[in-house]
């Protein structure tokens, strides 16, 4: 008969893989520390700095000499008290309102019609791929550009008003000027939430509206039942980047409509207008407010709604064991 | 484990930190405080290579200029460095070469509405005016790059502006001279509307979307009725009946339809389409557009119908607002001395002539204009030199970006129905006295 070998014997349990854990987490911090040195020069530093200068205000006083007198003071939180205060806290309101009225009005058109946009696609059609980079367009333009051309179109003897036949004047202060902006606006980004919605589109297996058609369910159950609740993992973070995006919306207003029109005045064009006239300190209070707006979104938008930015990838990794922080290495009879 | 993570934080945080705290300052407090600037030009020294920055050379001819520099002073090569075509983006440019105090601008392309602000925040120095044949130039356009009576840059080219007149229109309503004043404007119009071929043309437009051009254009209506925005010593007074009678001839303009409504929303660039392609009889702009209008290429239906004028004002002539350029060294430029030589090449009488007849950049020297070879070349010279002998500077406020808002604020509100004239230069007046106090 052949001799049945004895298995090899395990190491020893506590000592090896405890030490091949701090080597790898050594190693892991080593390698990310560069980018986090980036990032922090990047992204952290500018935060500080802009913090830092909507606490100083430069002098705009002139001496009797006629020269402006120089250096700057710190002011604390001047800066910000000046924001929120008579003629310039009217401004700030409603820069605040206009800011929030094109997020929520353009976001919602924008998901209607991105939506709609991939619903279309996902179905089979020939020349998918040229379809789908042609709604992409939109899209590639940088908003400048897309600024620029829609002041042409509407222009007031422009194509927009020889369409629809009427004598607007969509540049002047008023409810033409919001509208030529949530126009172009839309226009721009629709694309974008279709094509993000369109990939979460076609992770839905097929099987599962089969099986809706065979229990008798119409098209629209269909869509309210089946695809909204598959997709909305996409449509969630798509819908997360168009609020940041359109939160800190400055081009489109400034270019399309043109600076000093309170109805379409944002908080971006009220820093931008500041730091024209060298008055950084207040320039950066309105940006740290701005900043600590869209924060204050983004956070709410995650943990009230659940937009799982980072991927559901966190709940399929195995949780580690009680005492153990981090990886360990694969035992047998883990879940794949 | 717990400290690697934290030790990296603290790591990071600590980077981020002193990376803002050096960077921070700006070298404001090195000057000894504020009072008691220069007396007297100071000394411009060194000489080597140097900068020229302008906004965006639409002829492309200033190269040639420069390379005509260079061919003679080897050492002291000057380059060009252009900025974007529109005249804010060019101001903050500026205005950021200067905080940073880099020294890569040496001699800078100054609207002549930065001179006061560029002076009193010392982003140029002062030039020794006896070094420059001041006394043959236009005495409002020397003027106007003047801060506290000391001279803070040269200028290069001037602009004012003319009312242009579609000749043929008013033959056809039999009318022989254009108008002098306001009134015989808007006659001359209704006389024009009464005929075949001016039915239904609109009367008159200028540039009153909400941005400088409206600056300018209100400016420029109450001058012309007798009233000053701010008076001579920089003081603002802009709440006085003249004023509001300027003003309201726009106002007016737009509630009794001698402005077409769509004027509200022209800048340059919108009513010369308006006007080459017929739809104005009278428009108020810039010497630039007679060249354009004039093309024999076909671009212009409007070629050889039309004229220009003298600015029309309440009781006589108007007064137009100066526009123009000049050249001044900036603080921070290392070759002070090599840069006052080229200014001086730049501003001489040969050079001015050339760029007017190169690229219509309207001439700084009298004696340009007085020339009869010039004259018989380009008729529209006597005019061009009356709208800016009597031209009228922009409000030369320290503060001057938030003046011009203030101003644009007043005006198209105004313009606009939003307010009346009265409360509009009401707050407008208060709005000055804050800032030049």
């Amino acid at each position: 008969m052949a001799t049945i070998e004895a298995p090899p014997t395990t190491p020893p349990a506590q000592e090896a893989p405890k030490r091949s854990i701090e080597d790898q987490r050594r190693l892991a911090a080593g390698l990310l520390s560069p980018t986090v040195l980036v990032l922090a020069l990047v992204i952290g530093y500018p935060i500080i700095a802009g913090i830092r200068q909507s606490l100083f205000s430069t002098s705009q006083e002139v001496d009797p000499s006629g020269f402006v007198i120089e250096g700057e003071q710190f002011v604390g939180l001047d800066n910000y008290t000046a924001v929120f205060s008579g003629e310039a806290g009217e401004r700030f309101w409603n820069a605040f309102y206009n800011t929030t009225f094109f997020t929520v009005v353009c976001v919602a058109i924008e998901v209607v019609i991105g939506v709609a946009m991939a619903l279309i696609m996902n179905k089979a059609l020939r020349g998918k791929g040229l379809i789908r980079a042609s709604i992409l367009v939109p899209w590639a333009i940088p908003t400048v550009v897309s600024a620029l051309l829609w002041r042409w179109i509407f222009d007031a003897n422009g194509i927009a008003n020889a369409i629809i036949n009427q004598q607007i004047l969509w540049s002047t202060d008023g409810w033409q000027a919001k509208a030529a902006v949530i126009i172009a606006d839309t226009w721009k980004t629709a694309p974008f939430i279709g094509l993000l919605v369109l990939a979460g589109l076609q992770v839905i297996p097929n099987e599962v509206y089969e099986a809706a058609k065979i229990d008798g369910a119409t098209a629209f159950q269909q869509f309210r039942a089946i695809t909204l609740p598959l997709v909305r993992p996409a449509l969630l973070v798509a819908v997360l980047f168009r609020i940041l995006d359109n939160l800190r919306m400055f081009d489109l207003p400034y270019v399309l409509v043109g600076p000093g029109k309170p109805s379409v005045e944002t908080i971006s064009i009220l820093a931008f207008l500041e730091n024209n006239n060298t008055r950084f300190g207040p320039a950066a209070a309105y940006a740290v407010l701005l900043f600590l707006y869209v924060v204050l979104v983004a956070y709410a938008f995650v943990k009230l709604l659940g937009a799982d930015v980072i991927g559901e990838a966190r709940e399929k990794t195995p949780k580690p064991a009680k005492g153990q922080r981090g990886l360990r290495p694969i035992a047998r009879g883990d879940t794949p | 484990m717990r400290h690697n993570r934290l030790a990296f934080v603290a790591v990071a945080a600590s980077v981020g930190l002193i990376a803002t705290a050096c960077g921070g300052d700006d070298g404001g407090g090195e000057e000894a405080g504020g009072g008691g600037g220069e007396t007297g030009a100071p000394a411009l020294e060194g000489t080597g290579p140097i900068t020229y920055v302008q906004g965006k050379d639409t002829s492309g001819f200033v190269q040639g200029v420069l390379d005509a520099w260079n061919a003679e002073h080897p050492d002291e090569e000057v380059t060009l460095i252009e900025l974007p075509e529109s005249a804010d983006q060019q101001r903050a440019q500026m205005i950021q070469n200067a905080e940073t105090e880099s020294d890569a601008y040496s001699v800078i392309s100054v609207d002549n509405v930065w001179t006061a602000e560029f002076a009193a925040n010392r982003y140029i120095v002062e030039l020794p005016e006896e070094e420059f044949p001041v006394d043959e130039m236009l005495p409002p356009v020397i003027d106007s790059a003047r801060y506290l009576d000391k001279l803070y840059a040269v200028p290069t080219a001037s602009d004012g502006g003319m009312l242009y007149y579609r000749t043929d229109l008013l033959e056809a309503a039999g009318i022989a001279e254009p108008p002098g004043t306001w009134q015989e404007m808007i006659d001359q119009c209704e006389q024009i509307n009464a005929t075949p071929e001016g039915q239904g043309v609109p009367c008159y437009a200028g540039q009153f979307e909400k941005y400088e051009g409206l600056t300018v254009n209100a400016s420029e209506a109450i001058n012309s009725a007798g009233g000053v925005v701010t008076d001579d010593e920089g003081k603002p007074n802009v709440n006085t009946p003249e004023a509001a009678e300027g003003l309201n001839f726009l106002v007016n303009g737009f509630t009794e339809g001698y402005i077409p409504a769509e004027a509200i929303t022209y800048k340059e660039e919108e009513g010369r389409r308006a006007f080459m392609e017929g739809r104005l009889i009278f428009h108020r702009q810039w010497p630039y557009q007679y060249a354009l209008a004039n093309a024999t290429d076909g671009s212009s239906p409007v070629a050889g119908k039309f004229d220009v004028a003298p600015l029309p004002g309440l009781d006589g002539p108007g007064a137009s607002s100066l526009g123009g350029h000049a050249a001044a060294i900036s603080t921070y430029a290392p070759n002070k001395a090599s840069a006052l030589e080229f200014i001086k090449f730049l501003t001489s009488k040969e050079q001015n002539q050339a760029n007017f007849e190169l690229a219509s950049q309207t001439p700084i020297y009298t004696s340009i204009y007085d020339d009869p070879a010039l004259i018989e070349k380009y008729p529209f010279l006597p005019i061009l030199k009356e709208s800016i002998l009597n031209a009228v500077p922009r409000p030369k406020v320290v503060r001057y970006g938030d003046a011009t808002l203030a101003i644009q604020e007043a005006a198209y509100g105004a313009l606009t129905g939003e307010m009346t004239t009265e409360e509009a230069l009401e707050q407008l007046q208060t709005k000055l006295e804050e800032l030049t106090q």
